[in-house]
């Protein structure tokens, strides 16, 4: 098996034209990016919002918590069959899924890190005549932060994920590897397009990880060692 | 609707093989969790092992872990077998990671005077530890058994019968009320299961109200 793996991916034409690795790798990182630009643009001045006030928390909380136990697999079929759109359009319903998917977890991470930001730390700032302007930009956000990066790392997660179950309904990407092959049953191919989905996961996973790390504020890890 | 009554025999039978694929994972998930988590807690470096893998394995797309497992298995890519390891590994990640917390947040003074009461360690666990991190520790029970009746309908993706199968022989036949039906039956299952696992939790620890109540005020 591992031979055969070896020589699926030694194959020079894996990885040139429109089925080549580097071609259906750009696909997935492309609806991906898409879906996540869409949702961060809902999730995060909404999340600074939630989190400035502190309005609107439990419904945001009841709102992710009904979607865990929704399917991802029954609403993209649902939305594919419902607005009825050609093969070549089938880009819209998925991302209209991934985006629906990727808003809950970016929301938590911003509101939830603007919470964890000390009160006194807030008040100082305001004592110190920061405008509310001022105390989101220069105190709450990059306290919020690693918080934030956090949710992003659930949300891309989520999304890369996603996006392979998507090309069962006609999208390109990874996922084209598992569904073209499954219907000829060829194992070697099911098996190499899984393993270079598990990869960009991981790739993913790491490095927002270490984004996560390195956008932490020396304040912020001054106070956590201590803590320790 | 008249489907819905025509097909009960297919809706039920596809509800009982969900079941019998996310009951397992999510019971067998507690029953491994809970003892790693503790057994790991005062070893830090097999702590920060297991939870280094429980988030790896967590970042692996589900779809992706059910055609890999065959492999690592030795099963057939058709064998449920497959999707029920993959739903218990997931169920884990999530699951050791809650149970940890769970059990680092109790208080050092309790733990102090269950000892000096004349506790022996697993009377102690038993008595103390597990009543204490228990509401915690069912709080993320009812969070894993959500995802995973979701996800066991991705197994449809490979052929593993499910409630999924309503979504790809619908997305097949371009019949939105099968898939309406699996979507609706997938949420009251989640729905009833929340409900049956805070039902046994106010029954078996009608202190969980008080000790959350206590950990916000500290």
């Amino acid at each position: 098996m591992i031979a055969a793996l070896a020589q699926w991916f030694g194959d020079a034409s894996r990885w040139a034209g429109a089925d080549g690795i580097p071609q259906r790798l750009v696909e997935h990182l492309a609806y991906s990016a898409l879906a996540l630009a869409i949702a961060a643009l809902i999730a995060v001045p909404l999340g600074l919002w939630i989190g400035h006030t502190g309005k609107g928390e439990r419904i945001v909380v009841l709102l992710s918590s009904g979607l865990r136990s929704l399917p991802t697999l029954g609403l993209l079929t649902f939305l594919v069959i419902v607005l009825d759109v050609s093969l070549g359009q089938v880009l819209i319903p998925v991302t209209v899924v991934l985006t629906i998917l990727a808003v809950p977890p970016l929301l938590a991470g911003c509101y939830s890190g603007l919470q964890a930001v000390p009160r006194e730390v807030v008040q100082a700032a305001v004592a110190g005549g920061h405008s509310t302007t001022q105390v989101v930009t220069a105190v709450e956000l990059p306290n919020a932060l690693p918080m934030m990066i956090a949710g992003l790392r659930s949300a891309a997660l989520q999304v890369l994920a996603t996006t392979s179950v998507a090309a069962y309904v006609g999208l390109g990407g990874l996922g084209r590897y598992l569904f073209d092959a499954l219907g000829v049953q060829d194992y070697t191919k099911m098996l190499a397009g899984a393993l270079l989905i598990c990869a960009l996961a991981l790739l993913t996973d790491g490095l927002l990880a270490l984004l996560q790390r390195l956008l932490t504020p020396a304040g912020v890890r001054l106070e956590r060692a201590r803590n320790h | 609707m008249t489907w819905v009554w025509t097909n009960r025999d297919l809706i039920v039978g596809l509800t009982a093989q969900h079941l019998l694929l996310a009951l397992p994972s999510i019971v067998l998930s507690l029953l491994l969790a809970v003892p790693l988590a503790r057994l790991t807690l005062r070893a830090p470096a097999a702590r920060r092992l297991l939870l280094g893998t429980s988030s790896v394995l967590y970042a692996i797309p589900s779809l992706a872990l059910f055609v890999v497992l065959p492999g690592v298995l030795g099963t057939g890519i058709l064998d449920p077998l497959n999707v029920l390891v993959a739903l218990t590994l997931y169920a884990m990640a999530l699951m050791v990671r809650t149970a940890s917390e769970a059990f680092a947040a109790i208080e050092p003074d309790v733990l102090l005077s269950a000892t000096a009461q004349g506790h022996g360690r697993w009377q102690r666990f038993v008595a103390v530890e597990l009543p204490q991190a228990g509401p915690a520790i069912l709080a993320g029970l009812r969070v894993v058994s959500a995802s995973t009746l979701s996800l066991v309908s991705v197994g449809a993706l490979i052929g593993v019968q499910s409630l999924g199968t309503l979504f790809t022989e619908g997305y097949a036949r371009g019949f939105l009320l099968e898939i309406a039906v699996g979507i609706v039956a997938t949420v009251l299952l989640a729905v009833a299961l929340d409900l049956l696992i805070l039902g046994i939790g106010r029954a078996t620890m009608p202190w969980a109200g008080i000790v959350q109540r206590a950990g916000a005020v500290a």
